[in-house]
């Protein structure tokens, strides 16, 4: 059964009540170890390929050494024919048969390196892709756990310090009614600091002798007289 | 990160977060760590955060199952369901009988992203409230 279908029936099957484990907590154990024990052979893996790599590269480097040495020789060879010196020659030949027996032998071992690092990188791949998942999986159990008893302690602590739990509009109709209160304080700050700048620049034109002045008695007996004329 | 570092963060930030929310945090005693961060002026919608080994979990509860009106949980579900993609860096889940709505982060993240994602997830809880209010009580 997979990871999820497992945390799935558990959480229906009502093992989300607080303190019962998804799976118990020995199954997890064993998992954990697993999970190091695979990381150990991938650790292993990695030595071992480091290994065969370095000793691929050695096997390359006598393969190129011997492939110049037998086209050096084969030059020799034809010299000593040039000259006539055929014992010479056939010296050389012989060396040359040598050399090339030993390249065969050093490309066999070449290609069983270069075979064995294919291997090897391949596993380490599959190892890695596996303790990934199995991380993976991990997490998705103590995740669930952890959540089940940060749940609980949430819930206990809301039960013990009588809190009640509002429903979701009655929360959301508070916060947006202290947003109103904010928003209106905000604007009647913004209108009295507008009043205030209102009323210092109505007394500076007074000030000034502009516009409206206040109303004298002698205005007003101006205004009468204006009238009866 | 543990929830202890992270308070003391949140704590010192006071007024100069980038989000131009303040954060208040109380750690809940009990078998695993919690912290209970509440915002100011959002009181009633606190997140609560928990680190396990690779991930740290936010979570704010919005509504319970007898919240919801008996004929509208599959049509609610399905609303929810079409938001959790469009809804920035927060999901919807259920816990007990309880629908949530969490973000969950990367043991790796610094104390910005966190910041930034109770943030999100302050906001988001409360639009979706708003938005699935006609499915509730």
């Amino acid at each position: 059964m997979s990871i999820f279908k497992k945390i799935m029936t558990a959480i229906r099957g009502g093992a989300s009540e607080a303190g019962e484990a998804i799976i118990d907590a020995n199954a997890t154990r064993i998992f954990e170890q697993e999970i190091r024990d695979a990381e150990n052979h991938l650790t292993k893996a990695k030595r071992d390929l480091t290994g065969v790599m370095a000793e691929q590269m050695a096997a390359q480097r006598e393969v190129d050494r011997l492939q110049r040495e037998i086209t050096e020789h084969e030059g020799y060879a034809g010299q000593a024919l040039e000259k006539g010196d055929e014992t010479l020659a056939l010296a050389v030949a012989e060396k040359i048969a040598n050399l090339e027996s030993e390249l065969a032998t050093q490309q066999q071992a070449l290609a069983s390196f270069s075979g064995n690092a294919d291997r090897l990188k391949e596993l380490v791949k599959k190892s890695e892709r596996q303790v990934a998942e199995h991380k993976r999986q991990l997490s998705m159990v103590k995740t669930t756990e952890s959540v089940q008893k940060a749940t609980s302690a949430i819930t206990d602590n809301f039960s013990s310090s009588n809190s009640k739990l509002l429903s979701a509009k009655d929360s959301l109709e508070r916060i947006k009614a202290k947003q109103q209160k904010f928003d209106d304080k905000m604007k009647a700050a913004e209108v009295l600091e507008s009043e205030d700048s209102d009323t210092s620049l109505a007394a500076q034109l007074k000030a000034a002798g502009i516009g409206s002045q206040d109303n004298s008695a002698n205005s007003v007996l101006d205004r009468i007289k204006a009238k009866q004329k | 990160m543990n929830i202890h570092t992270i308070a003391d963060h949140l704590n010192s930030l006071a007024d100069n977060s980038d989000t131009g929310m303040s954060f208040d945090c109380q750690p809940i005693p009990g078998e695993v760590d919690v912290l209970q961060i509440t915002i100011l002026g959002r009181e009633e919608l606190p997140v609560f955060v928990s680190v396990t080994d690779d991930q740290i979990i936010c979570i704010s509860y919005l509504w319970g199952s007898d919240e919801v009106k008996t004929d509208c949980i599959g049509a609610m579900h399905e609303s929810m369901l079409e938001m959790n993609i469009p809804m920035p860096l927060s999901s919807f889940s259920k816990i007990g009988d309880k629908y949530v709505i969490f973000g969950a982060l990367s043991i790796g993240s610094n104390f910005d992203d966190i910041e930034h994602e109770l943030a999100v997830l302050s906001n988001n809880a409360l639009e979706v409230i708003d938005d699935m209010s006609d499915y509730l009580v």
